[in-house]
């Protein structure tokens, strides 16, 4: 986590004073991004840097979907599964992927390449189905273009 | 086009979202009227005459939940953009941080003068990545051209704004867990009083409207309140952004006038059902709110007054329309597994019901159910209703009732019969 401080120190002067306990996220998103995940150093190590009970941030850690503590594949393919997707296919897609993959939600591939997860509603609802894979949404997916887009992600 | 357009009345193209397009729109005029020509008690006089209801789900008026906030009062205030967009069905605040981020910001700052903020804020989804951007680019552009920071305009006004990134939780759209999760915490919401807007953010007095509410004083800025409500209806005044998706030729944004028919919207402008199916029922503002079969929408047209009257609400604009042949007892399912999901734990009654729920509906699809258990999802929804901090658990119970109430036949088949009468069917792509 040290090698970001300079960052968190830049974006620190955005906030008004007193608002450290409101890093704790931003912080935990961006050191989430660098390590894949937030390891148990970067809890000590942030609780040290911001004054924040460590308890905060474990808390923060396990009830937000979008942090994690431990490793996961190198594409995390996050298939919404929610009303309007369902009703626009979904389920099927997410079928095919598990079987394309040899994986159930939860699960990753051995090699490390994928990991896949249902999510609930992304927003995406008019352009369903759909699938963020990373950061980025993929919508109105198909079969053939679902089978592309796994292709080209090594 | 269904009615008069205030937000979506320009061309997306590639470069619309820019500084430069916007001002090309007129962008920023706004904000210079109201600091050169207005006291900032005249702002809050102009957006609460207007009467903009909230667009988030709960239709309060944002001039009233302004006028709580005592700008001169020596305390420091807080503004927040809730742009957790997460309801089910939901996706018009997207379209406003990607194709109008600077309609938002502009609006922001008029509010921040009104109100006496120096600091304000924009919570946003975690999932949202190119809104992020889009808005996070707009930001450096505005504090490029001397719209935050200090000295605004030539004037004493000084903003600054932080685009606060979610993490991954439905709750933090409810306004007291979004402010805990801007404090860097889980998002659990608390109870009120004291309301946000007497402590708030860090304590402090605290102003939180959605998106698209915010997004509208712009508009009202330079035309008046006056022309703002001859928009719309008089009890529904202006215009909403209505998400369509589910069974629909043309799912996608549309701002609509209040008060538009509801038929015509659908046939006409969202082009009808699917493969030119008839129409089952609608959810018309996100799963939180109760559905309304084809027939009850029939005479129906879009305003917060008529749903009202029917049962329901226009809620966040989500609207799924859902075609004959669509399994209920299937769809229940998807809803009450994401209420589960999402259920914080804080109360009781929710973190209970909401897996209650989901555990008979789960038994009744897999064959199991019980006679009893209609009664049970019944008994369980009415619990949960004002038993708990935040309205989760009460909207888990309204889906509920309001599918029950409606397709109870369906349910007492699959629970008869183990097998659904429909085939599970949820896409509606082929008959079968």
């Amino acid at each position: 986590m040290k090698q970001l401080i300079p960052e968190f120190e830049n974006m620190r002067k955005r906030f008004p004073a007193g608002f450290e306990s409101s890093l704790v996220l931003p912080c935990l998103r961006r050191i989430q991004q660098e390590r894949g995940f937030v390891a148990d150093s970067d809890i000590a190590e942030l609780t040290a840097y911001l004054g924040v009970p460590r308890i905060q941030i474990e808390e923060v850690l396990s009830f937000y979907t979008q942090l994690r503590r431990k490793p996961i594949g190198r594409w995390h393919l996050q298939m919404c599964h929610n009303v309007s997707c369902s009703m626009r296919g979904a389920e099927p897609l997410l079928a095919h992927v598990q079987k394309r993959l040899g994986i159930r939600p939860g699960e990753t591939t051995p090699d490390g390449r994928f990991t896949l997860s249902t999510a609930e509603c992304l927003g995406s609802c008019g352009t369903a189905p759909m699938m963020m894979v990373n950061e980025t949404y993929h919508e109105n997916l198909t079969r053939e273009a679902i089978d592309a887009l796994l292709e080209g992600l090594e | 086009m269904p009615g008069r357009q205030l937000i979506m009345s320009f061309p997306v193209t590639t470069t619309s979202h820019t500084l430069a397009e916007y001002r090309k729109r007129g962008g920023y005029g706004a904000l210079e009227k109201a600091l050169k020509e207005m006291k900032p008690s005249d702002v809050t006089k102009e957006v609460s005459a207007a009467g903009v209801q909230g667009r988030g789900g709960a239709a309060f008026p944002m001039g009233r939940k302004w006028q709580v906030v005592v700008p001169d009062d020596g305390q420091t205030h807080y503004l927040i953009a809730n742009a957790d967009e997460g309801e089910p069905g939901t996706f018009k605040d997207r379209w406003i941080l990607e194709n109008a981020p600077h309609l938002l910001l502009e609006s922001m700052l008029i509010a921040c003068y009104a109100l006496n903020v120096r600091n304000c804020f924009v919570y946003i989804r975690g999932e949202f990545d190119l809104p992020y951007r889009r808005l996070s680019a707009a930001v450096e552009e505005a504090y490029e051209a001397g719209y935050f920071g200090e000295g605004i305009l030539d004037t004493d006004l000084a903003c600054d704004i932080v685009v606060y990134r979610g993490a991954g939780a439905y709750v933090a759209g409810e306004a007291s867990g979004l402010l805990a999760s801007l404090e860097g915490k889980k998002s659990y919401p608390r109870n009120r009083p004291p309301r946000l807007t007497v402590r708030g953010l860090y304590q402090q007095p605290t102003v939180v409207n959605n998106v698209e509410t915010l997004s509208n004083i712009a508009w009202i800025i330079n035309n008046g309140a006056e022309a703002f409500k001859a928009v719309g209806t008089p009890k529904s005044p202006g215009t909403r952004l209505f998400s369509v998706s589910g069974h629909i030729n043309r799912p996608g944004v549309y701002e609509v006038e209040l008060g538009y028919p509801w038929m015509k919207f659908l046939n006409e402008d969202c082009g009808g059902v699917l493969d030119g199916r008839d129409l089952k029922c609608v959810v018309p503002g996100g799963v939180s709110s109760h559905v309304l079969t084809g027939a009850e929408i029939a005479s129906l047209n879009l305003s917060h007054e008529a749903l009202w009257d029917a049962g329901s609400t226009l809620g966040s604009g989500g609207t799924i329309v859902i075609a004959e042949g669509t399994c209920m007892v299937s769809l229940l399912q998807v809803i009450l597994r994401f209420y589960h999901h999402e259920s914080c734990g804080q109360c009781t009654p929710c973190r209970h019901g909401t897996g209650w729920m989901h555990r008979i509906i789960d038994r009744i699809v897999a064959g199991q159910g019980r006679p009893e258990d209609i009664d049970t999802l019944y008994y369980i929804s009415k619990f949960n209703d004002g038993t708990t901090i935040c309205g989760l658990g009460d909207a888990a119970g309204y889906a509920c009732v309001g599918i029950l109430n409606k397709f109870r036949d369906e349910f007492e088949y699959y629970i008869e019969h183990k097998r659904s009468r429909l085939n599970g069917n949820l896409e509606c792509l082929k008959s079968s």
